[in-house]
């Protein structure tokens, strides 16, 4: 039997923009002008003026921009629908309230630049922020500035630099030396490199934790400016000798930068500062559920020890002894800024909706949930696909596609393959150190029911990838295009469109 | 659940946290709120933030523009707001085919062969800008001009800081407003950095400057904090930019206290490869489909890790649809339509102000919806009585520039009405 998908549906084919243009048509309607209107040469003369007429720019109807954007978004899968279970992205329910309180017109429309005493609540809710991820994570220097989490690293192994800087002086520079398990997030070592400082690969070990021989024999090879690591670690692990490895590098002269990429692990239940933790960055799209919208926006808060605190960036919001909050760039031995203004100030509000919301035995009881459906899945999918670690996972599970490659059958072809059973795949070949990996996190946002899908789905993908390996290969079977040739699409990439390219439905 | 893993209690989830240090104390953040306290706490803090209700004539870098309803509404699909990266495209296609609009869009207003999938914002992607232009040239020396916003510039140099990278900051010409001291620039230069229209408002001279730039084989590096602009103004492409950087919060992004914005990044066919950011492009499936993917993704941290163009890992995704929804909504007559009245509505403004006894406009490069106009004493006092009869009469430019202690940088958009701007007028007089 095959029943295939009717595409010819006009829901299914909806061209570009472009294509869809038609010469004078609008979609929106200004009030008249209501100042006498000068020549425009003598505002702007015209060798200043654009003179394409705003050639291939877009004439559409505001319908046919509301259906050309409803029949796209149709295309996407998202949390709205189920289980999103990305390993590191904490793809957890994204509260309509919090989108709500964002769009309060007295945040919404408030200029960045208006009087500090006409802005006094954004600071208010900036600062209430700021107090509860010190309490969150047991770090109280806090910086709500960077706007994402790659910009969170950066800034964090900034304020390393700075300190090192300032109390090892003109020796500093024989300092530059930054530890990064082999297991971390890309953007770990790029943003090391962004302050200066070189990589040196930590190994983990069979059990998918940090070498302890490994880190302590880098670290007695000097010059170590500091470690970065993810705990739980992005293999879902946690680092149990995470005292010992603060003191190691701490005793080598170094200062230790956590990764909260997984603090969706943690919260309520164990905090980075009480391990020996010098800095970390927090993701408010992961744990404090902001939305991932697609792929952004962010927002990366960076919390340090009072050690640090001079170091972060300016401006900082600040309370005075009269209630008063206010801006302080007063610190000479600040990074600067990392972003104009003051951060990605929506999402700090709907963050702090979060905290309100959960409340303090909330956020530890969301904290178990993910644990608790991570460790399930793990359990019920144990002996269908490999585990590479025998220890116990925090709120992610590990896989490895090992069973299944017997058959040809990788770890892409099942993460497509589970497209067609109606879910989003997980992470896939991250991290690097698992052979096919596949990293599970289905967050506090799902119930058993929809766990228990997602493990008989696996196991059936299992069972074609016996029986019928094409049918996982060629996978996805039931979406409007189906795998697509990167690789062509790399060598003579189009990355705009423009009059002379093929329109839809036609080959290259 | 806990039963059929084994345990018994939530606790034992945790047994791989050493003892000693897990958290034996319920966290010291409130009870839990239900939805209706909730929102009243926000409404409450929000009630606070009075320079809303009040006309104002703030710019410098964050702009007061009309988005249509559809832009907030369509951007609330679940299918937009809920989902991530598209790292599976098969069932991500409505965010990449916004995203290749997106690209385009912004080529096409930027005159520039390619734009990426968008930086976090105007003052980050001009950093990246700095870092890129070293690379192509492989030169150490960014000249920018003092007149580039200076935020812009203190995140530049944030970033910049630990590399080998010198920043010249370049003067302006205090009787036109404009970039005039290039004195630094030599085969050493790496690139030229001007924004226009500047932060004072200013009209830069972008082709002069492309061809200094270019003839000791230096970059020339725009940057654009008013998007509007360009339904007007000749494209940074046509004037020959190499790379054209800015902040896109104008197509319809609420100002939201500074955040979030959406940074885009263009430039020419022939750097794609040292471009930062994520990038989409066409591809086909086996039956011939067109689709979309991201590509080119050896440029990237997941990729090549430390030697990666940039640290970026996302891009600024659902403000990025906005920008994209607003732009096309607007379309080819609005986005004209929209940047002549504000040309307009700012001449009238600048003109009505410039009569009154005791100002003047001390720059006299042609501006498009911002300038800087001089008063009899310090702009902040003037700015204060203002305020005290209700209106945000502008940004004091001894904020960030010493030594302008008089000067008031005013910014008239569509959404000024006359009878706003005539109240400026009246409460300066």
């Amino acid at each position: 039997m095959s029943i295939k998908k009717v595409t010819s549906h006009p829901t299914q084919n909806e061209a570009l923009i472009f294509e869809r243009s038609q010469t004078g048509r609008v979609g929106y309607r200004l009030p008249k002008l209501d100042v006498e209107a000068m020549n425009i040469d003598d505002i702007v003369p015209a060798a200043l003026r654009r003179d394409d007429d705003l050639a291939d720019v877009p004439e559409v109807s505001e319908v046919d921009v509301v259906r050309h954007f409803t029949r796209i978004s149709t295309w996407n899968y998202s949390i709205d629908l189920g289980i999103y279970p990305l390993g590191s992205c904490t793809m957890k329910y994204n509260s309509r309230l919090n989108e709500k309180v964002a769009r309060i017109p007295g945040f919404a429309g408030l200029h960045p630049l208006a009087p500090q005493e006409e802005s006094q609540g954004a600071l208010e809710m900036i600062y209430r922020l700021q107090e509860a991820l010190a309490e969150i994570t047991g770090l109280p220097g806090v910086s709500l500035q960077p706007a994402a989490g790659a910009q969170g690293e950066m800034t964090g192994v900034m304020l390393i630099r700075a300190f090192l800087d300032e109390r090892d002086g003109e020796a500093s520079k024989d300092r530059r030396v930054m530890l990064i398990p082999d297991s971390a997030h890309g953007t770990n070592p790029a943003s090391a490199a962004m302050a200066g400082f070189t990589v040196k690969t930590i190994r983990s070990t069979a059990d998918g934790i940090t070498d302890m021989d490994h880190l302590r024999e880098l670290c007695s090879e000097g010059g170590i400016a500091g470690v970065m690591f993810t705990n739980p670690n992005t293999v879902g692990i946690f680092e149990r000798n995470i005292k010992e490895i603060c003191d190691t590098v701490h005793g080598a002269g170094g200062l230790v930068y956590m990764d909260g990429a997984n603090m969706n692990a943690l919260v309520g239940v164990a905090r980075p500062g009480d391990m020996g933790v010098d800095v970390i960055h927090l993701n408010l799209h992961k744990t404090f559920s902001t939305p991932h919208g697609g792929g952004g926006p962010g927002c990366g808060p960076c919390c340090c020890t009072a050690e640090l605190a001079k170091y972060l960036p300016v401006p900082r919001i600040e309370k005075k002894a009269s209630g008063e909050f206010f801006l302080n760039s007063d610190y000479p031995n600040s990074i600067g800024r990392v972003k104009a203004f003051y951060g990605n100030f929506g999402m700090m509000v709907r963050a702090l909706s979060y905290i309100y919301t959960h409340g303090n035995d909330g956020l530890k009881e969301a904290t178990e949930a993910a644990v608790l459906n991570a460790r399930y899945l793990g359990h019920k999918l144990e002996g269908t696909i490999a585990k590479p670690f025998p220890s116990d996972g925090m709120h992610e599970a590990i896989f490895s596609h090992k069973n299944q490659a017997k058959n040809g059958v990788v770890t892409l072809d099942i993460a497509k393959r589970l497209i067609d059973y109606g879910f989003h795949p997980m992470t896939i070949y991250f991290p690097l150190v698992v052979e096919g990996a596949m990293l599970i996190e289905p967050t506090e946002s799902v119930g058993r029911a929809d766990l228990d899908a997602f493990v008989e789905a696996m196991i059936d993908i299992d069972r074609e990838a016996k029986e019928d390996p094409d049918l996982v290969k060629n996978a996805p079977h039931s979406t409007r295009i189906g795998r697509l040739d990167e690789a062509a699409a790399a060598r003579k990439p189009v990355l705009r469109w423009g009059p002379d390219m093929e329109a839809a439905g036609t080959s290259a | 659940m806990l039963k059929e893993i084994g345990l018994n209690t939530a606790e034992e989830l945790f047994r791989s946290i050493p003892e000693d240090i897990r958290l034996k104390r319920s966290l010291n953040v409130t009870e839990p709120l239900a939805e209706s306290e909730i929102i009243a706490a926000f409404e409450g803090m929000a009630s606070r933030n009075t320079a809303t209700v009040k006309p104002s004539f703030l710019g410098a870098g964050v702009y007061s523009h009309f988005s249509p309803t559809i832009v907030d509404h369509l951007i609330q699909r679940s299918e937009f707001f809920t989902s991530y990266t598209p790292y599976q495209p098969e069932i991500s296609q409505g965010t990449l085919q916004y995203i290749f609009e997106f690209q385009t869009l912004v080529a096409q207003l930027t005159g520039m062969e390619v734009a990426n999938a968008s930086m976090y914002d105007g003052s980050t992607a001009m950093a990246e800008a700095y870092l890129m232009a070293q690379r192509v040239t492989r030169r150490d020396k960014v000249i920018v001009a003092a007149s580039v916003h200076p935020e812009y510039r203190e995140v530049a140099r944030t970033y910049t800081q630990h590399g080998d990278l010198e920043i010249v900051t370049a003067n302006f010409d205090e009787a036109t407003g404009t970039l005039s001291d290039l004195s630094a620039l030599d085969e050493k230069t790496a690139a030229v950095v001007v924004q226009s229209p500047n932060f004072f408002g200013c009209i830069e001279d972008l082709s002069s400057l492309a061809k200094k730039a270019h003839a000791v084989g230096a970059l020339l590096v725009v940057v654009v904090t008013e998007a509007i602009s360009f339904g007007l103004l000749k494209s940074p492409g046509a004037c020959d930019a190499d790379i054209v950087v800015g902040e896109g919060q104008s197509w319809g992004i609420p100002a939201s206290f500074g955040g979030p914005h959406v940074g885009f990044f263009a430039t020419r066919d022939k750097f794609i490869r040292q471009m930062p950011g994520r990038l989409c492009g066409v591809a086909y499936d086996k039956n011939g489909n067109r689709g979309f993917t991201l590509t080119l993704s050896t440029r990237e941290q997941h990729i090549r890790r430390e030697k990666a163009t940039s640290n970026i890992c996302t891009n600024q995704g659902l403000i990025a649809l906005a920008a994209t929804i607003y732009m096309e909504a607007m379309g080819k007559k609005g986005l004209q339509e929209v940047a002549e009245q504000n040309a307009q509505k700012a001449a009238y403004a600048k003109k009505k102000i410039g009569e009154i006894e005791g100002f003047s406009a001390p720059f006299s490069a042609p501006t498009f919806n911002e300038f800087v106009v001089r008063g009899p004493k310090s702009a902040a006092e003037i700015l204060e009585t203002v305020r005290a009869k209700g209106v945000i009469g502008g940004l004091a430019l001894s904020h960030y520039y010493a030594g302008h202690d008089n000067d008031i940088l005013v910014c008239v958009t569509e959404t000024n009405s006359r009878e706003q701007i005539d109240e400026l007028v009246s409460l300066f007089r």
